[in-house]
């Protein structure tokens, strides 16, 4: 064997991914694909099943060859090492917890397999960690789902991997233990000072748990930036709609330069919109179109009664409230803006003005400052339930 | 309970306190009918095998005797048959485990152009009719040459072993999760310590039920063997034969031994099973 394991290397190290792609047949399941993920980073791989992020990953881990390009672990081409000679651990998805051994010897089987022969002090300390000291001997299927969980990240860490790699860790928990868990994991990130790099296709989970997210979408890194970057600036209707919720607005580009304040002037239906050049990821030009978004947290609503006290500056559409839902917190609306769709607005619920009501007129305003601009070149329902299901429809039609 | 109870208030009467008990008792009743139905055949074996017979034949019960088993092989041949045929069984169990393995794992793990043909000839020798296969078996054997023996005995169990080992460990093979070898070889076991301390652990049990199922079948099959034994005389063999001229109580002796032994692999296994759930 190769590998050295140094006890001390906790300072995780980073996996450069040059130009690698994998098909199978004619379906391409990556296309070529440079990633960097940095040294003792959380990274998340984010995407709906099918768009290759299980593969990138198991790419990384060694148990999937690639068609094409190369794999780095801190500094060194690991391409064409087998998944036994790398540094690298998995958490995989159901766990893959050896069911003829006990806990203590599925923990202690990667340290056996490297010859260490003391392992019981490593692998008592690692069980405590993790919280499992008493069920050292039990049977995995004696397990809880959750202690399953812990006991298979407990056997991947202990090895001391440069990355820890996490196939959908939390895919089989229930919500409540699922919230638990992401904050477990990232304290145990944030200790070990390992890189992680975890594959979820749960938005929340991503956001909540990783340091940058990638976007993956039908075999390749749609978007690629921190949690608040991404939701804040999305650059394509399909992470725009993939994280969180957002109203897409058609528009026509009336004034593509020349303004002071840097904003694009837009025409959505009837209305004038102002978007910030900067914020406008697509190239726009007067007469062109752009799909303005905005999310809908940002937006407020006023009774149509009000709209003379919505302070100047706003960008602002009118419509009609069509459906009301009271979820706590906040109360989600869906307006049907004349011309424009359905829009959903998300309201706090501090001061609840009683006219706002399905069927009630109303105006939506928010600042141009949170408007985003979209290449108007692709699906609205890109990313969203909508068009997931369109595409299992034509999946069970073909 | 409640559907009883409705029978009874339907009834209107102070229910049959008979019926109802045997209502309640139903199931337990034919599960001992069940049972005797199962057990009783190997009581009579031994009970006679503390027979002590009059005439030749071991059929009536005349009185208690303990001669049977002070003096097992007091039958001439009888303990030289029983020999071979544990000997048989060994080496057939031997070597249809070992080849019925590696068949099973490369039609599990791997797709080649032959597979499914392979699949369905893996099962003939199951379905096809005993007397035909020991009948071809022995044209086989005649036309290539080879004289009749141990040799013979030992091919043609191998033979009819092989199906039920392969049908055993692919059940086990084809169930198991892809996952847990290449959770291995993540935690740095390399292909051959994959396969030993995981592959091969995972699939004992479907191993062992093959070899199980071998040793039993080629310990007591008496048609093949008969068609390819020759002169040789395997312990089937010498029991039917001797049922012609007088059955000593011997036979019973060894039959009792025999189903002893398996009940006390049961229970041992049993037991094995049972402990790491305990501590």
């Amino acid at each position: 064997m190769t590998h050295t394991a140094t006890p001390q290397s906790s300072s995780g190290g980073d996996v450069r991914l040059h130009g690698i792609s994998k098909t199978y047949g004619s379906f391409t399941a990556v296309h070529p694909l440079d990633l960097t993920v940095p040294a003792g980073s959380f990274f998340a791989l984010l995407g709906a099943s099918g768009c290759g992020k299980t593969t990138t990953l198991r790419m990384i881990a060694g148990l999937e060859d690639p068609t094409t390009g190369t794999v780095e672990l801190s500094g060194q081409d690991v391409t064409d090492l087998p998944p036994y000679k790398r540094q690298v651990n998995t958490v995989f998805q159901n766990y893959a917890l050896f069911p003829h051994l006990d806990i203590f010897e599925n923990v202690a089987f990667g340290l056996r397999r490297r010859g260490i022969k003391s392992v019981k002090k490593q692998v008592e300390e690692m069980l405590d960690l993790v919280q499992l000291g008493p069920m050292a001997r039990r049977k995995p299927q004696q397990l809880s789902g959750g202690q399953q969980q812990r006991v298979a990240v407990a056997r991947a860490l202990i090895n001391h991997p440069q990355v820890l790699l996490l196939d959908e860790p939390l895919g089989a928990l229930d919500l409540k233990l699922r919230r638990q868990m992401q904050l477990e994991l990232k304290r145990i990130q944030t200790e070990v000072g390992i890189t992680f790099v975890h594959v979820t296709h749960d938005q929340e989970e991503a956001m909540t748990m990783a340091d940058t997210v990638a976007v993956m979408n039908g075999g390749r890194v749609e978007q690629l930036g921190a949690p608040a970057d991404l939701y804040e600036n999305p650059g394509t209707t399909f992470v725009a709609n993939f994280l969180g919720t957002s109203n897409l607005i058609e528009a026509e580009v009336v004034e593509a330069r020349g303004r002071q304040d840097g904003d694009l002037l837009l025409k959505a239906g009837d209305a004038k919109l102002r978007l910030p050049a900067e914020r406008c990821s697509a190239a726009a030009r007067t007469g062109g179109k752009v799909l303005a978004g905005v999310r809908p947290e940002k937006v407020s609503l006023a009774h149509a009664d009000d709209a003379g006290s919505i302070a100047d500056g706003r960008n602002r559409l009118p419509g009609r409230i069509k459906d009301a839902s009271f979820i706590g917190v906040s109360t989600q609306y869906v307006i049907d803006a004349a011309g424009l769709g359905e829009l959903a607005v998300y309201e706090q619920n501090i001061e609840r003005d009683g006219r706002l009501v399905p069927g009630a007129e109303v105006v939506l305003h928010w600042s141009p400052g949170h408007t985003f601009g979209l290449d108007a070149d692709q699906s609205l329902l890109a990313g969203t339930v909508d068009a997931d299901a369109g595409a299992d429809l034509d999946e069970e039609a073909a | 309970m409640a559907a009883s109870d409705t029978t009874a208030t339907t009834a209107g009467r102070a229910p049959n306190r008979g019926l109802r008990w045997l209502r309640r008792n139903l199931i337990t009743i034919a599960g001992l009918c069940t049972l005797a139905y199962l057990v009783l055949p190997n009581l009579v074996v031994m009970v006679f095998s503390f027979n002590k017979p009059n005439g030749r034949f071991n059929y009536q019960w005349q009185r208690f005797s303990t001669d049977g088993w002070t003096d097992p092989c007091g039958v001439a041949d009888l303990c030289g048959s029983l020999g071979l045929s544990l000997q048989i069984a060994v080496w057939a169990t031997l070597g249809a485990t070992v080849l019925g393995t590696m068949i099973a794992f490369a039609l599990a793990r791997y797709r080649f152009r032959a597979r499914s043909g392979v699949n369905t000839l893996i099962f003939l020798p199951m379905a096809m009719p005993e007397v035909v296969m020991a009948a071809s078996l022995a044209t086989l054997f005649l036309n290539m040459g080879i004289a009749f023996g141990f040799w013979t005995i030992l091919i043609a169990h191998i033979m009819f072993c092989l199906s039920f080992v392969v049908t055993a460990v692919k059940a086990r093979v084809m169930s198991m999760d892809p996952r847990l070898e290449q959770a291995a070889q993540d935690l740095y076991a390399s292909p051959a310590q994959t396969f030993l301390r995981v592959t091969l652990p995972i699939a004992a049990p479907g191993i062992a039920a093959g070899a199980l199922l071998s040793f039993a079948l080629s310990f007591d099959d008496f048609i093949i063997t008969n068609f390819n034994a020759g002169s040789t005389v395997t312990f089937p063999m010498f029991v039917w034969g001797s049922a012609q001229r007088g059955t000593p109580v011997q036979i019973n002796v060894i039959g009792t031994a025999m189903f002893l032994v398996a009940v006390l692999c049961v229970v041992v296994g049993q037991l094995a099973g049972k402990r790491p759930k305990r501590s």
